[in-house]
């Protein structure tokens, strides 16, 4: 007994670098793992603070940026309104616009944390819970994909970003219905890939990848990027599709939160059927 | 004592307030980011306490990973570095080093550029596997730990010399 308390006496560094060792370890593994809770995330009191006063200096410099965006964005959302009074003033057609209520509600956001130069990268948002935003939720800015929500708090989230080794969503041709799955492979910020498209399907470099609506986090239809370079798999069944962004992703300022107002219904009936399976 | 106490809680804040605020953005090349937080641990005292000050650079690397939400990846190889600083100081230093008579502000140029960037590479290569966690990326994470190590060795070296006050 006496040399086992001498033991730990003389080793006690080398268990504390142990123990501490460890702990370090689990957490970097649960970071590595996108569906386990974190303990130490951005999204918090003293972070978010440190990084709101930060982005409120930032800001400034990019006020000029900002307001082009808005207004490209504001551009195209004009054209695209006309093109829908146009189609209900159509007496002919079915009234499908009119009353349906919208099925997926925008909520702006700041960005206070970007980061893409590392092989997991997370950003974290000036908005929480108190903003209605809840984990799950896709991000989006006007010109593509941005991720979705990982956790909040009552101010700030965190969001995983595409550029992050645990996130996959699904991709489609603009052109046809082909899907494939989007991830990416941790090392350049501009380029993602898809893989498993089909080998039937018509892929052409230069052709638009954007969301394909099936996974409920994104509406479909929104932009990813252009295809700038394709191979088939050793298999031939597959091409894999490296994808070039819309968004750059080093530059982030303003994006939106979707919010998918049928997300719960959705989810609630895939329960069913899997538990009925 | 308690002077010193003081000192290193202003440079822990200092030096943690300017790794976030600017040196996690500056992205050199696209994904360098030097790292020269890690210069607290460097210049703990020596004759510290080794629990208290294996504990302390546990804290100051999961401070590091609460603003940047990469996990355990700083507090691991803060951890590291903190337990193998006595080798480190052996190796540079000398066999017949002593503790107390070492001042860091006191050393020739060589033998602190040597201390300063043997931990440097040690905590980046254990830092960036933890981060790729992936060992088919072995040259990836060597070629960032190297790029990485070198703007990392030189910032800390030129933060040493310049906040050190030289007592002749």
């Amino acid at each position: 007994m006496q040399q086992i308390i001498n033991f730990l006496i003389r080793s006690k560094n080398f268990l504390l670098f142990a123990f501490l060792f460890f702990i370090s370890l689990v957490f970097t593994i649960q970071s590595h793992s996108y569906h386990k809770s974190k303990f130490i995330n951005s999204a918090n009191f003293l972070s978010g603070g440190v990084y709101e006063s930060l982005s409120n200096i930032q800001g400034y410099f990019h006020l000029k940026t900002y307001n082009q965006q808005l207004l490209d964005e504001n551009a195209r959302l004009r054209e695209n309104e006309s093109v829908l009074r146009t189609l209900v003033n159509q007496k002919d057609s079915l009234a499908i616009y009119t009353n349906a209520e919208s099925l997926f509600k925008y909520i702006p956001a700041k960005v206070l944390k970007n980061s893409y130069s590392k092989t997991d990268n997370i950003i974290t948002l000036k908005a929480g819970r108190r903003d209605s935003i809840a984990p799950e939720m896709g991000v989006i800015t006007s010109q593509g994909i941005v991720g979705f929500i990982e956790k909040t708090s009552t101010k700030y989230s965190t969001v995983l970003s595409i550029l992050n080794t645990n996130f996959k969503t699904n991709a489609k041709l603009r052109s046809s219905e082909h899907y494939g799955t989007l991830e990416w492979n941790g090392q350049n910020p501009n380029v993602m890939t898809v893989i498993d498209m089909q080998e039937q399907a018509p892929v052409k470099i230069g052709d638009t990848i954007e969301t394909s609506g099936q996974s409920a986090i994104f509406p479909k239809g929104i932009p990813i990027g252009t295809i700038e370079n394709l191979e088939l798999d050793n298999s031939k069944n597959f091409y894999t599709l490296s994808v070039r962004l819309f968004n750059d992703m080093t530059s982030l300022g303003h994006v939106y939160v979707i919010k998918n107002n049928d997300l719960e219904e959705i989810n609630a009936l895939e329960e069913n059927n899997t538990n009925e399976e | 004592m308690k002077n010193s106490v003081l000192v290193n809680s202003v440079r822990f804040i200092c030096l943690i307030l300017a790794q976030v605020l600017i040196f996690n953005n500056i992205d050199f090349m696209g994904y360098i980011n030097p790292y020269p937080y890690m210069l607290f641990i460097l210049v703990f005292p020596f004759n510290a306490n080794r629990s208290l000050y294996l504990f302390i650079a546990f804290l100051t690397g999961l401070t590091m990973d609460m603003f940047d939400n990469s996990g355990g990846i700083h507090a691991a190889a803060c951890l590291v570095i903190a337990y193998f600083r006595p080798i480190a100081l052996r190796l540079t230093f000398g066999v017949s080093y002593e503790y107390n008579a070492i001042k860091l502000p006191n050393v020739s140029f060589y033998e602190r550029l040597v201390y300063i960037s043997s931990l440097v590479f040690v905590h980046h290569l254990v830092l960036f596997s933890l981060e790729v966690f992936n060992i088919s990326n072995i040259i990836y994470i060597l070629k960032k730990t190297l790029f990485t190590g070198i703007f990392t060795s030189i910032l800390c070296l030129m933060f040493n010399i310049l906040f050190s006050s030289r007592r002749e």
